[in-house]
């Protein structure tokens, strides 16, 4: 575990997180969306990028700064499940399930087109 | 400020979801850090949110930081969609269903056991 992976890591992190929060606190607040449409935004975003990089198969440090570090903070799977138990706990059956599909089924769309653009 | 700590939170938390993979799990067919350290965070956020957070008073900057930033950036969505595109890929199509189902749901049951946690 060399210090400069960390390193890399931790300074994608960084920016990552910053960018999370930005993006879900500006979209979370328009109340007009009945899911967390922030979250989601990051999470599908992340998951195209990602898949862009590990289909390109991208250099080791690249990988560490921009996947590993950025994208890993930038997406986020605590969040997602703490929205869908409130969900739950709230009774809202429909929300959850909409939000489900979008977030997995989406989610697992947009990393394979990633994933094809990134090996093409 | 706030961005500031949310950004060195996410870094230390993709840090460390970056350790945990180096240390203990190194060469796994089956995306077992990433699954381990959602889950962890699922537990980890439910519990700061509802429970923890609300018996300590400690400032919104700080909980921002440690749910948002720490949390958010350890736990990540980005690496489970394209780990579930690249089991495809390769073939390994069960072990991608069921990966799948098992971050879905036992993201949900570890986030609801933190939630009940608060009832106490």
């Amino acid at each position: 575990m060399a210090i400069t992976n960390l390193l890399l890591v931790g300074i994608g992190g960084f920016f990552g997180a910053i960018a999370r929060f930005s993006i879900s606190k500006y979209l979370n607040n328009k109340t007009k969306y009945p899911i967390p449409i922030g979250t989601l935004t990051v999470n599908l975003l992340g998951s195209f990028l990602l898949g862009i990089l590990i289909g390109a198969k991208a250099d080791v440090m690249f990988v560490l700064l921009f996947g590993t570090g950025f994208m890993g903070a930038f997406t986020t799977f605590s969040t997602l499940k703490f929205e869908m138990t409130e969900m739950y706990v709230h009774k809202n059956k429909r929300k959850l399930l909409l939000y489900t599909a979008l977030t997995y089924g989406l989610g697992i769309i947009f990393a394979y087109f990633g994933y094809l653009i990134g090996s093409y | 400020m706030i961005y500031f700590l949310v950004g060195t939170a996410g870094a230390i938390g993709a840090v460390l979801r970056y350790a945990v993979g180096i240390l203990f799990f190194t060469n796994s067919s089956f995306p077992i850090t990433t699954l381990i350290v959602n889950l962890i965070g699922c537990f980890l956020l439910a519990w700061f949110t509802t429970s923890l957070f609300k018996r300590f008073s400690f400032s919104p900057m700080i909980r921002t930081a440690v749910s948002t930033g720490f949390v958010g950036s350890f736990t990540t969505f980005s690496a489970v969609s394209v780990e579930t595109v690249t089991m495809f890929q390769s073939g390994n199509v069960l072990l991608a269903v069921l990966y799948v189902f098992i971050s879905f749901s036992g993201g949900l049951l570890m986030s609801s056991l933190g939630f009940q946690r608060s009832r106490e």
